[in-house]
């Protein structure tokens, strides 16, 4: 049952570092193809890190990261640039061009990649707009656009290649509950639609308990919990049961701690 | 003493790490503009030409009134040396000279460091800031090509176009001034322009304008990658990069002009 062709994503011993400092150690887990794949973590916890190595903005210390079984890190230039037609990721800031229209913005990887006539791109532009509720902005520049409007523009720009994996960092950050559980519903949509698998870098609960099938949840750079939405809210990991009861950071004892931070007196 | 060497050793590694990160960039283009289009991995002409619009035809009318008035200033101060020896009409000569082997090369660059050198460096500052770069390289689109090399390439064909309009208006501006307020006869002048003026002046002009055009570009480029954080960052990238461009185009002024001046 569990063959290496279910899972697209397998990350072995991943370290990476910025200097020195080691802010990812020892990650492991798999992508099982068709689900939603969380990252959680509280700020600072490597997350993002995480997400920039899935996708090849950075590279790690050690430690393999395979999309179909090829190893990503390795691979030369021309191969990365092949599977990452396969791959589309939606950015914290939508990061759509600003001097272009959203149709171009859309259309710009058909036009880049693929040899289709313009006639063709433009049927593809419009029907993923549709997909994500934009029908109609095509000539809208991005600045013309509100915060979840442009995040859906970004999905629409990241389902342009038809991928098979969609990456989103923090899809749900800075927009209002309505808006963001849209997001959410839309994240949930694609995946029963077009079975694609999803990996989602986030720290809204709300959004996880929606679409959430997996969660990994990161600690200072090490996974301290990985199972479902189930097992997690019923872990006794005591920083996981903190994150999900929404305490603060224990106050006490940590006078001592500040004097110090302040005086330099022991 | 320990401390100054430390300081030493901090800025002479930050300048070797710079040093390279330029090589690499140069590199890059290069490989970009060169090898990649014969392997048939393409090259972007459509927005070339609308880099080279945008630096070169749309720069024309202020690059025009600046190197016009220039032309007659020049006019002007050199008939205050040459009235004394009755030698009026040598201004033709100085104007001239000075226009194609010096002044029309460097203003016109000075101009579009100001205003296409700094657009390039916040453009791509604007563009790292808000992630775009970021996707552009997830979406398999190298940024070399897709940004850096068109703006190149525009550059590299807007500067010495620009080079030669400019020399010509340079040199109307010091006849208009000769010839309408200091009376001086206008064949006279333009006899006396054609003499003085040799192909050598063009290529020297020319040569220039082409290492001028490369230096804005690339420093624009490289400024414009090195930002970091947000907003703050782009202004602090963008005003560095006109400081650094116009630093080097006068020591690459320098170079050439010793240069051609023994050759």
């Amino acid at each position: 049952m569990d063959r290496t062709e279910d899972y697209i994503i397998e990350v072995r011993d991943l370290t990476v570092k910025y200097g020195d400092r080691a802010v990812l150690e020892g990650i492991n887990f798999k992508v099982r193809r068709g689900e939603t794949f969380v990252i959680l973590g509280g700020s600072g916890c490597g997350k993002s890190t995480l997400l920039r190595n899935l996708v090849g903005l950075m590279r790690p210390y050690s430690g393999q990261i395979l999309i179909n079984g090829q190893d990503f890190t390795a691979m030369s230039d021309e191969r990365r640039v092949e599977a990452r037609k396969r791959m589309g990721m939606c950015f914290q800031g939508s990061a759509l061009f600003n001097s272009m229209t959203l149709a171009d913005n859309v259309a710009l990887p058909l036009r880049e990649h693929t040899r289709l006539n313009e006639s063709t791109i433009e049927i593809m532009t419009k029907i993923k707009l549709e997909l994500v509720g934009l029908s109609g902005y095509e000539d809208f520049l991005p600045a013309e656009l509100s915060g979840g409007m442009k995040k859906r523009a970004g999905l629409a720009r990241a389902m342009a290649m038809d991928p098979e994996v969609i990456f989103y960092d923090e899809p749900s950050a800075g927009l209002d509950p309505i808006v963001a559980a849209g997001l959410d519903t839309l994240i949930r949509k694609m995946q029963n639609t077009f079975n694609l698998t999803s990996v989602v870098v986030t720290h809204e609960l709300a959004s996880v308990r929606l679409i959430a099938d997996v969660v990994c949840m990161l600690k200072s750079g090490r996974i301290v919990e990985l199972g479902t939405i189930a097992q997690l809210e019923a872990s006794e990991n005591p920083f996981v049961r903190q994150f999900f009861e929404r305490r603060p950071e224990d106050e006490g004892g940590q006078s001592s701690e500040y004097i110090h931070a302040v005086t330099g007196l022991e | 003493m320990q401390r100054y060497l430390g300081w030493l050793g901090r800025i002479t590694l930050n300048a070797l790490f710079a040093l390279g990160r330029v090589c690499v960039l140069i590199a890059d283009t290069f490989h970009w503009l060169l090898l990649a289009p014969i392997r048939g991995q393409g090259l972007r002409v459509r927005s070339t030409v609308e880099h080279f619009v945008e630096y070169g035809v749309h720069s024309l009318p202020i690059v025009s009134l600046i190197c016009f008035l220039v032309g007659a200033i020049m006019a002007m101060q050199a008939s205050y040396q040459l009235a004394r020896f009755g030698a009026t009409i040598f201004i033709a000569n100085l104007v001239g000279v000075a226009a194609i082997r010096e002044m029309a090369p460097l203003l016109t660059a000075v101009l579009i460091t100001g205003r296409s050198g700094s657009a390039i460096a916040a453009e791509i500052g604007t563009m790292k800031v808000s992630e775009e770069i970021d996707a552009l390289k997830v979406m398999g689109l190298n940024p070399t090509k897709f940004l850096v090399v068109p703006k190149f390439l525009g550059m590299l064909l807007a500067v010495p176009c620009l080079t030669i309009l400019s020399t010509f208006i340079m040199i109307a501006g010091g006849y208009c001034l000769t010839t309408g307020v200091l009376g001086i006869d206008s064949e006279r002048y333009i006899e006396q322009t054609s003499k003085a003026l040799v192909m050598k002046d063009l290529v020297t002009g020319l040569t220039k304008s082409v290492f001028f055009a490369i230096v804005i570009c690339l420093v624009g480029v490289y400024r414009g990658f090195q930002v970091e954080g947000g907003a703050e960052g782009v202004g602090r990238q963008t005003t560095s990069s006109v400081v650094t461009s116009l630093f080097l185009i006068i020591v690459v002024d320098l170079v050439f002009t010793t240069i051609f001046y023994f050759a």
